[in-house]
């Protein structure tokens, strides 16, 4: 009778001790996880996350560990805290549109390096591509809509020496833009497209290259080769069926969907031997024509990504409708292309035999849509239907591995919720730096406090150093990131003030001896500088009428001393960083006394900097027969 | 008396005329040098510091320009960037009359040093330091003064007023949200080494006589 009780009250202590153990292992693990993403006031980030940002038109930078977002970079639509798509410039570049639909940001590459020149990102929505210098983290081109193309969404993906950013169309319609035709004719009267987008080595300037005739699959995500590889690029599709209507279903009726794979070194030599023909002002290659330049493969089941490993070697295709993830042996489809080992063809396009190139299908889980490399023989999918992270090892196998490749599958850690996309710091080159992982949830359901019904998404910061994966922090970002791109930070060096020496601007006046408003016929043309704490001249007179433009040098040359200029009821905001011009053109219509202020807070005499814009009614006197401003009276000490 | 003070001159003569040997001479051109090494580097530093400016700003004061540190010297736009709110004049080398002259000064140091090292005698050594001590003192006080004017000549339709007030020569001060420090740099050690040289150099050949 004794006995049981005491074993019963050794038991309760064992039991007590256990648990007490694990609580506070689990509180060493979050001090743990809180130290490895900490970073102090006064220190900074390891990496640069670029993400994309979706529909909002915009990249977004964060930095990590610490996942904080740091600045918003605008590309595609107007962004009023950098006075974005307000002064004549930024305005011309975004033309006739307010929005675009930013997926898949590409850093410039140098031998399959991040050079840390150039980040490009393409516009789903409108067909264009746009180029962010990372001099000084700004949009310097759009290029685009790009003609002949319907849906920018399987891009940007670089070369590796940035020759070209490499994209597919997402969407096929009539070609040229323009033609109508009925979707009912869809497999005859509609086409997709492969374009190559030209980057001048020195400038960046992107044109047009050339473009590859497809039929009317869509195009979905792709990748550069390199190594041996080098010259190809893959592309996954989701519609061979070539559906046009209840295309939810009528796309996802084949077990495999045709990927495309694409050889640009081809396509450059047709160009230049003339193998083409005109449309649009682009030079257009028939695939059917031109052999060599394009080759399908089969693969199930309306795969997402399509991921070349950092060697070269290997290519994975997501599967998303199927549980597994393919893995194609880059030197077996070189083989079996040389040796024309091919099961079909479509459209005179040769689809080169399943069973010759790949290397198995890895039973990962389900909705793999994604695959990225840690340099060190490991990949890791996202499964949007399992919701998480799944490392798995990358070939060679061993035997017992081909036997049953469950056995690669090493790990999972769940994500919240559904990623889409995930990125690896430096992947997609051919030296990963590996240590991170971030997953861009699609959903995040409610992890946040609530802030009502439109919700942000979330990132999750992953630590993939170790054999195990481990979570280690998250972030709420606005919608929404597709997929980003990890840079180190000591990588590049961005200019933080535009030296005057640089600014090549007509307009741009350093003293206030220059400035001033003057007039030819209707057309008034006013030079301000903005320094702490004045404009220069702080009165602008002009009559209903009148197209006026006003440029305003930030004559300043010191760190984020940027100052703002707000024309109030005009719809005008600038914002001049340091030893910047920014120019803006407006039809006056309204008479009145409108002030103008500097936006951006610069000192502690910000809020007096500020001046008028006295617009007379039409036919009546100027409010001062005077317009070269005398620069009014001297200001204090300068 | 009278004996006893021609005697003192006698020998007052006697030293002013006593040639200096070899070490001195060569002591004396190691003192030109380092004058004419002085022109490479800056005399005075004034630095300041404040939450904003954490890496400081600074200027350079050396004997012939005035330079802002930075890229391109923009400290020294920065500075007269935040004096302009206490109306206090742009600080531009063009005001500084020391800088014209001061090379000019320092050719005819170095020319009397020469002369002192071919003519060889006491008498010119006591010259060269009478000379450049004069010049030293003139210099800092004409810096001190243009310190002062700077600090107390405020435009009163300023934004800020404040009580007029002489920028630290020497030393280290908090003025507002600035910790001012000013200090000498290169040159000025430089200098101070090339009149320590004269003083050794007359020390040297204190005693020689003439053969």
């Amino acid at each position: 009778m004794k006995t049981p009780i005491y074993f019963t009250a050794l038991l309760l202590v064992a039991v007590g001790l256990t648990s007490c153990g694990k609580s506070s292992t689990a509180k060493n693990e979050r001090a743990r996880n809180a130290q490895d993403t900490y970073v102090a006031p006064g220190e900074k980030d390891e990496y640069y996350l670029f993400y994309s940002g979706g529909h909002s038109g915009q990249v977004f930078v964060a930095g990590i560990p610490s996942m904080r977002h740091i600045t918003t970079i605008p590309v595609f639509a107007p962004y009023p805290a950098t006075g974005y798509g307000f002064d004549e410039e930024s305005k011309k570049m975004m033309g006739d549109y307010t929005w675009g639909d930013i997926h898949h940001p590409g850093l410039s590459q140098t031998a399959s390096k991040y050079d840390g020149r150039w980040l490009f990102v393409n516009d789903n929505a409108n067909n264009r591509i746009a180029r962010i210098d990372l001099r000084d983290f700004k949009t310097h081109q759009i290029l685009g809509p790009i003609p002949n193309s319907m849906g920018n969404h399987g891009s940007s993906f670089i070369t590796e020496n940035s020759e070209y950013i490499l994209c597919a169309t997402r969407f096929s319609v009539p070609l040229p833009k323009g033609r109508v035709a009925d979707p009912k004719d869809y497999e005859k009267e509609f086409n997709g497209m492969v374009s190559g987008i030209k980057v001048d080595p020195k400038t960046g300037e992107l044109s047009v290259g050339w473009q590859i005739l497809t039929p009317p699959f869509d195009w979905d995500l792709g990748s550069t080769g390199k190594g041996p590889s080098s010259g190809w690029a893959f592309w996954t599709s989701y519609n061979t069926e070539m559906a046009h209507d209840v295309i939810e279903a009528n796309a996802s009726q084949k077990d495999r969907d045709l990927c495309a794979i694409v050889n640009w070194h081809v396509a450059e030599k047709a160009v230049a031997d003339g193998k083409v023909q005109m449309m649009d002002g682009v030079p257009i290659i028939d695939p059917g024509k031109v052999p060599g330049v394009m080759y399908f493969i089969a693969i199930g089941k309306s795969p997402h990504g399509m991921d070349v490993d950092p060697t070269g070697k290997w290519i994975v295709a997501g599967g998303k409708l199927q549980p597994s993830t393919t893995v194609i042996n880059f030197e077996k489809l070189q083989a079996a292309i040389n040796n024309k080992a091919f099961e079909g063809e479509f459209r005179g396009i040769p689809i080169v035999k399943y069973e010759a190139v790949v290397e198995g299908e890895v039973p990962v889980g389900l909705g793999p849509l994604h695959t990225q490399y840690d340099g060190k023989g490991f990949a890791y999918t996202s499964m949007f239907i399992d919701s998480n992270i799944t490392k798995w090892k990358m070939p060679p196998w061993t035997d017992d591995e081909k036997k049953d490749l469950n056995k690669v599958v090493l790990d999972k850690v769940t994500t919240h919720f559904a990623t889409g996309h995930l990125v690896v710091a430096g992947s997609d080159t051919a030296n990963p730096y590996g240590k991170w992982l971030v997953a861009m949830n699609k959903l995040s359901a409610g992890r946040h406090v609530n802030v009502g019904p439109s919700q942000p998404e979330s990132s999750q910061l992953i630590d993939i150093s170790g054999a195990k994966m481990k979570m280690v922090a998250e972030a709420y970002t606005e919608p929404e990131p597709h997929f980003a791109q990890i840079l180190k930070v000591s990588e590049i060096e961005p200019e933080e003030v535009y030296p005057k020496a640089d600014n090549k601007d007509p307009n741009a006046v350093w003293d206030k001896e220059n400035t001033g408003v003057t007039r030819t016929g209707t057309k008034v043309m006013a030079k301000v500088i903005a320094v702490r704490s004045r404009f220069v001249p702080d009165r602008i007179d002009a009559q209903v009428g009148d197209d006026l433009t006003i440029a305003v040098t930030n004559v300043e040359q010191t760190r984020d001393m940027i100052h703002g200029f707000g024309l109030v009821e005009n719809n005008v905001n600038l914002v001049m960083d340091p030893g910047e011009t920014k120019t803006f053109h407006i039809k006056l219509t309204k008479p009145g006394v409108f002030p103008y202020y500097c936006t951006n807070f610069c000192s502690a005499l910000h809020q007096e900097m500020q001046g008028y814009l006295v617009v007379s009614k039409a036919g009546e006197p100027l409010p001062s027969a005077v317009y070269r401003t005398a620069a009014a009276a001297a200001m204090p000490g300068q | 008396m009278k004996n006893k003070l021609s005697n003192l001159l006698g020998q007052e003569f006697r030293f002013l005329a006593r040639p200096l040997n070899l070490w001195s001479r060569l002591l004396l051109l190691l003192s030109a040098a380092a004058i004419v090494a002085a022109f490479f580097f800056p005399l005075w530093r004034m630095h300041l510091v404040a939450p904003q400016y954490s890496d400081g700003l600074d200027l350079f004061i050396y004997c012939y320009k005035i330079v802002g540190g930075g890229l391109n010297g923009q400290h020294l736009v920065e500075i007269n960037n935040l004096n302009h709110y206490i109306g206090m004049a742009s600080i531009k080398q063009a005001d500084f009359l020391e800088m014209r002259w001061m090379p000019f000064v320092f050719g005819l140091i170095i020319l009397m040093i020469l002369r002192s090292v071919v003519f060889g005698q006491m008498g010119n050594v006591v010259d060269l330091f009478a000379v450049y001590c004069y010049f030293g003192i003139f210099s800092i006080g004409s810096f001190w003064y243009r310190l002062y004017q700077y600090g107390h000549n405020l435009d009163p339709r300023a934004p800020m007023h404040i009580t007029p007030f002489t920028p630290l020569l020497l030393g280290t001060k908090q003025i507002a949200n600035f910790r001012e420090s000013s200090y000498p740099e290169w040159a000025a050690y430089l200098l101070l080494l090339s009149v320590l040289l004269i003083v050794i150099a007359g020390w040297l050949s204190r005693k020689e006589t003439v053969a």
